[in-house]
């Protein structure tokens, strides 16, 4: 599958790279569906980074097309987890358990990368050390700055806040902390007018 | 008619002080501490700051920077610990020989290019000889904060170990020294393996010991965010030059014993500075034209912007050649 090169937007919005590999102690990879494909290509390039990998894999849609793939490259620990709510304590454990040295390699969708990427903040880790690449769905977790709901996985725009039903229009503005994208009434001052739904980057 | 903005001197602000203490530490440091002379409070200080010296002897004023060691928490004093250096362009041998317990100095207000990165879990030190000064007030602030810190200190000998007895004694558990002529050196490595997710290490020292925690913390995976360090560099003497600066419209000559930003300012010229030791970044120049070649000696400018050929930093680098012109 080709990367998807996001067009250029508000410096807000995050960026993305292509994983490399790094000197380390331990390495921490956490991936989503297609991020999969972001680290076979990085096994491609260094397999010996795998000895002292502890892998977190979240297959969404994609099942369990690359799970033996990934599960051949030889982690230390290897995780198949069914969401990221659900591999979340598992991410927490192994980062409070670790130490300097670590690296940590995120790959897949935003959603999952964003959260993770603040969980390893939050252990300590500077943003700039932490290693992303994007694959697969462009779809975006969204925050409504109305009712504060996260709605996950928006692949329009505009869409429908999935907790207070408003008409929110998808903006680049993007909280680090929340890992989530801003939505804003589309429809405040003139309720009902709402644009026909386009796909994200269509 | 509005008055013209007033243009800023360069350099901090000044404070008028008196000497109030002067300390000898050993044969060859000397702590010599500072009251104000207008009664008022120093400015708060975050640890990591250092403060420029002006020192009068006799036509020539010298400004060496010097890293603050006092508890950032006395605004009552400020304190410097330096050592002598007998090879030096004469700054330490200037203070440790005439300088007197009642006499009027001027200081700047203090800068810091070297702070606690106060998001860290843990804070480890890395000192080498006199580098231990800043770390005195990161000691400091630490232990008031409850914040998490190591020493980890290599001088030459215990003769020479200065403030080794005064942290050892507060510190047993935090504070580790090593001495070259007992053959004992910091092992580096393990000291980096097993630190906690958040720690920060922090170097001051000889260029040497600067680089190789770089590398070594490179090598073993740390951030460089995680990775301080501080190193003033004393202008180096090199062969004289002549300089055109073209918006002062002045040529002037840079003397062997001078720095480029010493020979601007003994001309007159109100160049900007802080750190007067290639860190900051203040004293950035442009160059209008060149025919030689650039000493760089810097740590502000990368290797591009040094192959250039497009900029200086007057405080340390020098140039050798037939014609240079800054845009000064
Ligand atoms: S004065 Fe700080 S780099 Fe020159």
């Amino acid at each position: 599958m080709s990367k998807f090169q996001f067009p250029p937007s508000i410096s807000s919005r995050p960026v993305y790279g292509t994983l490399e590999p790094r000197p380390g102690k331990a390495h921490l990879m956490i991936a989503d569906a297609e991020g999969a494909e972001a680290l076979l290509d990085l096994a491609a390039s260094d397999a010996a980074l795998f000895a002292n990998a502890h892998i977190i894999y979240i297959p969404k849609d994609t099942g369990e097309t690359y799970v033996e793939r990934l599960r051949a490259l030889g982690p230390a620990q290897f995780y198949v987890g069914p969401s990221y709510a659900a591999s979340v304590q598992r991410i927490r454990r192994v980062l409070s358990d670790a130490h300097m040295g670590l690296q940590v390699y995120l790959a897949g969708t935003e959603g999952l990368m964003g959260q993770a990427q603040n969980e390893a903040m939050q252990a300590g880790i500077p943003h700039g050390a932490i290693q992303t690449e994007h694959r697969g769905s462009v779809a975006r977790r969204m925050q409504c700055v109305h009712c504060k709901g996260i709605t996950e996985d928006v692949t329009t725009d505009p869409f429908v806040c999935s907790h207070c039903g408003l008409n929110l229009f998808v903006r680049d503005h993007y909280s680090r902390r929340l890992a989530a994208f801003q939505g804003v009434c589309i429809d405040a001052e003139d309720p009902g007018n709402v644009p026909e739904p386009v796909e994200l980057y269509k | 008619m509005s008055a013209a903005p007033q243009k800023a001197k360069a350099g901090a602000e000044k404070i008028e002080v008196t000497v109030s203490a002067v300390v000898p530490l050993n044969p060859l440091v000397t702590r010599f501490e500072f009251t104000r002379r207008d009664g008022q409070p120093f400015p708060p200080f975050s640890a990591g700051a250092h403060t420029v010296v002006e020192m009068r002897d006799g036509a020539r004023t010298r400004l060496n920077p010097y890293s603050l060691m006092s508890d950032p928490g006395d605004s009552s004093i400020y304190a410097i610990s330096v050592r002598r250096d007998d090879q030096g362009r004469g700054g330490s041998l200037f203070l440790h020989n005439q300088v007197k317990v009642g006499d009027p100095m001027t200081i700047t207000y203090p800068v810091n290019l070297f702070p606690l990165d106060l998001r860290g879990r843990k804070h480890v030190f890395l000192a080498g000889g006199i580098g231990i000064t800043p770390f005195l007030a990161m000691i400091a602030h630490l232990e008031r904060m409850g914040g998490a810190w190591e020493l980890h200190y290599s001088c030459r000998s215990k003769e020479l170990g200065t403030y080794v007895d005064e942290l050892t004694y507060k510190h047993p558990n935090k504070v580790h020294v090593y001495f070259d002529d007992q053959d004992q050196a910091i092992g580096l490595e393990d000291l980096l393996d097993g630190q906690p997710l958040g720690t920060h290490v922090y170097v001051c020292g000889p260029k040497g010991m600067i680089d190789w925690v770089h590398a070594t913390a490179a090598a073993h995976g740390w951030p460089d965010e995680n990775v301080h360090s501080e190193e003033f560099l004393a202008p180096q003497p090199g062969k004289p030059f002549e300089v055109r600066l073209c918006k002062s419209d002045i040529t002037i000559q840079v003397g062997e014993h001078e720095s480029l930003l010493e020979a601007m300012e003994r001309c007159g010229v109100d160049a900007p500075f802080l750190c007067r030791g290639g860190a900051c970044g203040q004293c950035e120049t442009d160059v209008v034209s060149s025919d030689g070649d650039f000493v760089h000696r810097d740590h502000w400018l990368d290797d591009d912007e040094h192959a250039s050929g497009k900029k200086i930093m007057p405080c340390v680098s020098r140039f050798v050649g037939k014609s240079l012109v800054l845009d000064r």
